[in-house]
């Protein structure tokens, strides 16, 4: 398998605070991969910059081979469309229903008539696992149900890669099974390279191809399941069993 | 050396209003706007203020026309409150007033609603689909101010006016035509045009202000602040743009 994501020592830094300090990682065609780390580690800036929504300070990030980093602003816009990102607070736009929310790529980069984006919308909306919301807005939905709406907005354009910023948090404990069922339907029905991000180990052991443990801005483990079990080291061996004591400090990200 | 320091964030901030006004322009002509969309701005930042902007308007009329009564009455020349009561609201209060309510109170919802959806990832959404947010959720609102303005001005000073009369009418019995006819007679085009460029540069100060500081909150404590330094920075801005027009329009129409 060839690599859709392949990241060079990145370095991201805000104001004085070095976030990523040296990432490489690279990310397999049609995998699913999860990245992994505490609260506060920078997940969730190594995803903007792989989106191209932040630019790194250093290093190089290949999507399909081609140099995001090099890119100007029309063409990261163009790149931006071959993913699908699921946010982490769903981030629906609250003044537009479900079908304005789900069909919000065609709307803005298509001229597909209403009735035909509707079709589709239903259809997705469908593949979620969701029926007859279409007219409704986002604040009458549980977490649960925002989370799939999210997803159906995320793939209803066919996306290389499908990206997921901690897809179980803030719901509940039934939901979270139902969209780590759904997610992992997805990546099946869809045949897309899914890559997900979060803290929550369970979630990632149901669904990983292989993972990534992202520590003080650095990865220190990348692998499939099996190697992560006989990993010595004992910093993610200390996140795996969930212990406060260890080499990794509680203050520590 | 806090104060160089005050005056260096100062340049730093007009600077990159600059760049987002630039950045507005950019958008304002790239495409065609869907006229539906934008009635929903107007209705909202528009047509919301009206009763507000009618109630003040109302009083301040009755004020301008009790304090240019107190002063006419020394040369027993009362009548004349009509021809003061148009000029000072048509020039100069309808406008400055008219936009202070609006950036209070539509300029405030704006920062806190894009300050909302900045806090919820709605943003970075908006640009994770290819969409600038400076197109999308700013340019509708800057349009609708610049548009609905104008209207909104109009539509204070009238209403003022009406005010002004019901003192006229009332206190020293003022017939209904005479009042309007010495309304009419004081007011020149120049007035209107000085009346309608103000609310055009105030509506497109409100809409860049507030949105701007919507555009910056990281949490959201910061969103209540953002909103106050929106409403704060819109009073200034207003006021100082309103001292500039007056003085040119002082030179170049006299």
């Amino acid at each position: 398998m060839d690599n859709i994501i392949y990241i060079q020592n990145l370095c991201k830094s805000f104001n004085e605070k070095k976030v990523l300090e040296g990432v490489n990682l690279s990310i397999k065609r049609g995998e699913t991969f999860l990245i992994i780390g505490r609260s506060g580690a920078g997940k969730t800036v190594l995803l903007k910059n792989i989106m191209g929504l932040l630019h790194p300070d250093e290093g190089k990030i290949f999507i399909d081979g081609v140099d995001i980093t090099k890119l100007n602003k029309k063409q990261l816009e163009k790149l931006r469309l071959q993913f699908g990102l699921v946010f982490q607070s769903s981030a629906l736009f609250d003044f537009l229903t479900i079908e304005e929310n789900v069909g919000f790529y065609f709307y803005q980069h298509t001229n597909l008539k209403k009735p035909d984006i509707r079709k589709k919308v239903k259809e997705t909306l469908r593949l979620v696992g969701l029926e007859g919301i279409e007219d409704i807005y986002p604040y009458q939905l549980s977490g649960g149900m925002k989370k799939r709406v999210a997803i159906a907005r995320a793939i209803i354009y066919n996306p290389k890669i499908i990206i997921y910023d901690e897809p179980t948090t803030g719901i509940d404990p039934i939901a979270v099974d139902k969209v780590i069922s759904l997610i992992d339907d997805l990546h099946k029905r869809l045949a897309i390279t899914s890559l997900i991000v979060t803290h929550d180990l369970e979630v990632g052991f149901k669904l990983a191809d292989r993972l990534a443990f992202l520590l003080g801005g650095k990865i220190i483990f990348e692998g499939d399941k099996q190697q992560l079990a006989q990993t010595q080291d004992a910093r993610v061996q200390q996140f795996i069993h969930g212990s406060s004591s260890g080499p990794i400090k509680e203050t520590q990200v | 050396m806090a104060i160089f320091r005050n005056i260096a964030s100062l340049i730093n901030y007009l600077g990159n209003i600059s760049f987002f006004i630039r950045d507005i322009i950019f958008w304002l002509f790239a495409k065609k706007r869907i006229f539906k969309s934008l009635l929903r701005e107007i209705i909202f930042i528009g047509v919301d203020s009206l009763p507000l902007v009618s109630l003040i308007s109302f009083f301040v009329g009755i004020i301008i026309a009790f304090q240019t009564a107190y002063q006419l009455k020394q040369f027993s020349s009362e009548i004349y409150i009509a021809s003061l009561v148009a000029l000072s609201l048509v020039r100069e209060l309808g406008p400055v007033l008219g936009s202070l309510i609006v950036a209070a109170r539509a300029g405030a919802s704006i920062t806190a609603g894009i300050g909302s959806m900045k806090i919820s990832e709605q943003v970075d959404a908006l640009e994770a689909f290819a969409v600038d947010p400076v197109d999308y959720l700013v340019v509708p609102k800057f349009i609708s101010l610049v548009l609905f303005m104008p209207i909104l001005i109009i539509y204070a000073d009238v209403v003022g006016i009406f005010g002004g009369y019901l003192v006229g009418a009332s206190k020293f019995a003022i017939p209904f035509g005479l009042y309007f006819k010495l309304t009419f007679e004081a007011l020149k085009i120049k007035d209107l045009v000085v009346g309608f460029i103000k609310s055009i540069f105030f509506g497109a100060i409100i809409a860049v202000i507030s949105s701007y500081e919507g555009l910056q909150p990281f949490s959201s404590t910061d969103v209540a602040s953002a909103v106050t330094k929106s409403v704060v920075r819109s009073f200034i801005l207003i006021i100082i743009c309103d001292c500039l027009l007056t003085a040119i329009f002082y030179f170049i129409l006299v």
